[in-house]
């Protein structure tokens, strides 16, 4: 049961990090100059947003999960499992950003999900 | 190069980064820690050396610096891309991760393997061919010389 709750954690906490980074850099706005002083001026930007702390969190979090769950569980069992946060970061995306999610990019969704879980049920 | 760049052709840049820079900065990281733990016998001092060569170990540099250039790829992409898009297109890091290990280090890799990096890939190209961007654009104040 604790290890449920622990990949729980892995997918949610890790996608919904990653949400909140997304939706701090679209606060930031679309970085137009590549330079390294502009990309710097942008990153920096990005780190006066709340949200981008939250995402840090969340992330730290969703990492720590993993570690203790890879300390007891095969990385082949864990990574097929947490495959499902595509699927999460797609309603995130739809729900939380906004994002049009349409068919086809649900169809891509579930293939890169499906085909995560067989690299790793694969095995060598 | 204040000057717009192509939409798609920037974010197919930066995914590639993150592509290429993310497994390989795993792989470097992992070698790295690999070789420094089976040296370790966690006593004190083994432990306060095996720091030391962590920090001293160029291995570990360099995949520290493909992670940061990873992070940096990832938070640039996705001031203008979607979320639901940027996700699912960096999964064919796994398609990397299974052909640096056929082709460099002669790894044996399964058909089921194969068959669910053939499904990554056609899962991305399907995915690479949405729009990146579905949301109201914002650009960046200018703020840099």
């Amino acid at each position: 049961m604790t290890e449920v709750v622990l990949i729980f954690v892995i997918t949610a906490a890790g996608t919904c990090g990653e949400l909140c980074m997304a939706l701090a850099m679209k606060r930031v706005g679309e970085v137009v100059d590549f330079r390294p002083s502009a990309i710097l001026h942008a990153l920096s930007g990005a780190f006066g947003i709340g949200w981008l702390w939250v995402g840090v969190a969340l992330m730290a979090v969703s990492f720590l999960a993993l570690l203790v769950v890879l300390s007891v569980e095969n990385v082949s069992f864990v990574i097929p499992v947490t495959a499902f946060s595509y699927v999460l970061g797609a309603l995130g995306g739809a729900l939380f950003l906004g994002e049009r999610v349409d068919r086809q990019r649900w169809i891509g969704v579930l293939l890169v999900c499906t085909g995560v879980a067989l690299v790793f049920v694969g095995g060598r | 190069m204040t000057r717009s760049l192509n939409p798609h052709f920037k974010t197919y840049v930066l995914l590639l980064v993150m592509v290429i820079a993310g497994p390989v900065g795993d792989v470097l990281l992992s070698k790295g820690m690999r070789h420094i733990a089976a040296r370790t016998d966690w006593t004190g001092t083994a432990m306060a050396d095996a720091a030391w060569r962590v920090f001293s170990s160029g291995t570990i540099w360099l995949g520290l610096a493909c992670l940061i250039a990873y992070l940096i790829a990832q938070m640039v992409v996705l001031s203008w891309a979607d979320y639901s898009y940027v996700q699912p297109a960096s999964a064919g890091s796994y398609g990397v991760v299974a052909l640096l290990g056929y082709f460099l280090l002669g790894e044996k890799i399964t058909l089921t393997r194969w068959i669910g990096v053939l499904v990554i890939c056609l899962g991305v190209f399907i995915v690479g061919r949405t729009s990146p961007r579905t949301t109201k654009r914002k650009r960046m104040k200018s703020g840099s010389s």
